[in-house]
């Protein structure tokens, strides 16, 4: 404890965990679930599992009615969760709840209505006073960001936002600039969900990346195999895996099942990480 | 009087506060790009000329602005001239844009066009045009609409086009724009999305507004010849709002036109029962400034933010948003909304097929439906214009249900 007070600094839990990751050369697991599927109990347990075996960050999706950047699993997984009755201000106390219990970097990852409804500013108080580490808003990129990202890091929280193969090296420092905690990376275009193959142009992607920001840079959407997760290795700081845990919510027959079934599929993961990361090491 | 009005929206894509644009990074650069390729086609002459000539002659403009004299008549009311848009090629303005935009979509290189479609008339303009400049095709349609607006399904079939059923959500108009979006980002650099309403993230609420100016241009020119002197109230139906603008924004100036925009009132004003997003002095409950797929306007929802399911009997107005530019004429109290219940756009559809020798679309049935209730009461002399948005044949399955 008096450990992690003298390394305290006004640092998020999010750069303090990649930090780490850092120093010990490992790469960073990112684990996405929708909040609330198939409800907030269960999540809590997910959390704690996807925590226990080894995720370094979660992302706690917030269901929407209108998924437009997400394949089929996720927006199956939204439309159970709104059908469970899940609303933002329930995944804030969900929020609460696990972090009398856990210590994991939580994102809170979101379409904008649901936060503009709430206000930006309560949203971020509430959000900040739970427990929350950052928020990433798939639909608001830097352009239309400027009072977001003054509400959000007024409360300390990270903003997070998304890079694509379709931006620019301008776009990218844009986005690089409004960024903290992270960097996601879209590894393809198109919506969330598994792929059999990653993108050949993602190795280039990655160094453009690189190339304008010191900032952690997670890479996500089609991630599923440990082998996918090798491949990154070297090109980012961590994996985002998340319809391919989603989908083991939903084929899963009961809580207990899905949770079992989310900690195996991250040690994996995660062990792909780790062990791609040491294979380097020598050479690196 | 004539005031010069300020140019909306601004570099943003904003009117007023309402608009921007609100999308997946994905998706930031071809918007850009997109902007760009239609500033440029914009000021080129060959751009203005070719798309002037495919509008004359492919698609039949000018329309008739007609004296409706037996409905007049009939109301004992102000001066009705009914602008037929319907007489167009596909039946309904949606042309207008489709031409437009097909023709930028070849200027920027993009083999294929993707589209949504509610009441299936943008889809079949889409089809059209796609055929007629030789790109390949796929439309979105919602199950639900797939159903009731199934002959505007054979046409885009016949056309060429891919008809993609929508099974998420609502099965409506709106989740047809998410399915579309998703292919958009999927297939971004080959594709060019032909958005059909003056909704989205910008340049595309400015972009449909141009292309649909026309309709307002021509109809100043021709009631001025008529009557010279302008109209005292202009009525048009609001799905998106591509129509209404269309007809209202040549007029934007001239303060003296009043400009009334008429909503699906569906069959009840509790959130669900209808698409009312600017009819609450009405008594219709939900909308709120929000942000709903691309654009920040009015928006059906629920107060935790979760967008609402909506109703109407027709398909075309059936969208719990309205386009950032009527959000903005309505809060400068420029323009003004209301809303129309099923049961009346009906009996007005009927009224104008037994007066006029016009069957009207469900849709445009609105707007008639609204003006049957007011033009009575305005004085006689003065002079009225309601845009006919589209004809009724797609709807006849629907209508004969009430015959
Ligand atoms: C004939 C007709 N009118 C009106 C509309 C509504 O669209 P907007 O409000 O963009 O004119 C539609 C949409 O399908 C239509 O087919």
């Amino acid at each position: 404890m008096s450990h992690l007070a003298t390394s305290m600094t006004n640092e998020s839990r999010i750069s303090r965990r990649f930090a780490e990751l850092r120093s010990s050369g490992e790469m960073g697991l990112v684990a996405y679930i929708t909040a609330g599927d198939p409800s907030l109990e269960a999540t809590e347990q997910f959390v704690l599992a996807l925590a226990g075996a080894g995720a370094d960050v979660i992302e706690l999706g917030v269901p929407f009615s209108d998924p437009v950047a997400d394949g089929p699993v996720i927006q199956r997984a939204s439309e159970r969760a709104l059908r469970a009755g899940t609303t933002l201000a329930g995944v804030l106390s969900l929020v609460k709840s696990l972090r009398a219990k856990t210590e994991v970097p939580l994102v809170l990852f979101s379409y904008f209505n649901p936060v503009l409804q709430m206000g930006l500013e309560k949203f971020a108080e509430q959000a900040s006073a739970a427990g929350a580490d950052g928020v990433l808003i798939t639909d608001v990129t830097p352009d239309e960001g400027a009072e977001y990202r003054q509400a959000m890091s007024s409360r300390g929280l990270d903003t997070i936002f998304l890079a694509a193969p379709t931006s620019t090296d301008e776009r990218l420092a844009l986005i690089a600039k409004a960024s903290s905690g992270f960097l996601y990376l879209i590894s393809r275009t198109g919506v969330t969900g598994a792929k059999d193959q990653l993108a050949d142009e993602l190795p280039a992607l990655a160094r453009r990346v690189r190339r304008v920001t010191d900032l952690p840079i997670a890479i996500g959407f089609g991630i599923s195999l440990p082998g996918h997760v090798s491949v990154l290795v070297g090109l980012a700081d961590a994996a985002v895996v998340g319809s391919a845990l989603v989908e083991e919510i939903e084929r899963a027959g009961s809580v207990p099942a899905a949770a079992e079934a989310l900690a195996a599929r991250v040690k994996l993961l995660k062990g792909a990480a780790v062990a791609g990361m040491s294979r380097r090491e020598p050479n690196a | 009087m004539t005031t010069a009005p300020q140019i909306w929206p601004d570099a943003k894509g904003r009117f007023g506060p309402y608009g921007g644009r609100y999308v997946p990074e994905t998706l930031v650069a071809p918007l850009e790009e997109l902007e760009h390729a239609y500033a440029e086609a914009r000021k080129d002459p060959r751009f203005q000329k070719e798309l002037d000539f495919l509008l004359k002659n492919f698609a039949g403009r000018p329309t008739p602005l007609q004296f409706a004299s037996r409905l007049t008549e009939h109301l004992g009311s102000a001066r009705i001239y009914i602008k037929r848009e319907d007489l167009l090629h596909t039946g309904a303005h949606k042309i207008n844009n489709c031409l437009g935009q097909g023709l930028l979509a070849v200027r920027m290189g993009k083999k294929r066009i993707i589209a949504e479609t509610g009441a299936g008339q943008h889809g079949v303009a889409t089809a059209t045009v796609a055929a007629r400049l030789g790109l390949e095709c796929v439309v979105y349609m919602g199950a639900e609409d797939m159903e009731r607006q199934r002959l505007n399904v054979f046409r885009m079939r016949l056309l060429g086009a891919e008809v993609v059923s929508v099974n998420s959500g609502t099965r409506t108009l709106k989740d047809a724009i998410n399915e579309a979006m998703r292919d958009w980002v999927t297939n971004v650099r080959t594709t060019h999305y032909l958005l059909g309403s003056v909704l989205g993230a910008h340049p595309y609420p400015m972009m449909v507004r141009d292309f649909h100016r026309v309709i307002g241009l021509e109809a100043r020119e021709q009631i001025l010849n008529v009557e010279g002197r302008l109209p005292d109230l202009l009525v048009a139906c609001v799905g998106g709002g591509s129509n209404a603008i269309g007809l209202f924004h040549a007029f934007l100036g001239h303060a003296g036109v009043k400009l009334l925009g008429v909503e699906a009132g569906g069959r009840g004003h509790a959130l669900g029962e209808h698409a009312a997003r600017m009819a609450a002095a009405a008594g219709y409950s939900g909308a709120r400034p929000g942000v709903l797929q691309g654009t920040y306007s009015y928006v059906l929802q629920t107060p935790d933010g979760q967008i609402a399911a909506t109703h109407s009997v027709s398909a075309g107005l059936d969208y719990p948003a309205i386009g950032p530019e009527h959000a903005w004429l309505a809060d400068r109290h420029r323009a003004t909304y209301t809303a129309v219940s099923d049961d009346a756009a009906v009996a007005a559809a009927r009224t104008l097929a037994r007066l006029e020798g016009i069957i009207p679309a469900l849709e445009s049935a609105h707007a008639l439906a609204e003006l049957i209730e007011r033009a009575p009461k305005m004085p006689r002399d003065s002079v009225v214009i309601l845009n006919l948005s589209g004809r009724g044949d797609k709807d006849m399955e629907i209508l004969a249900r009430y015959i």
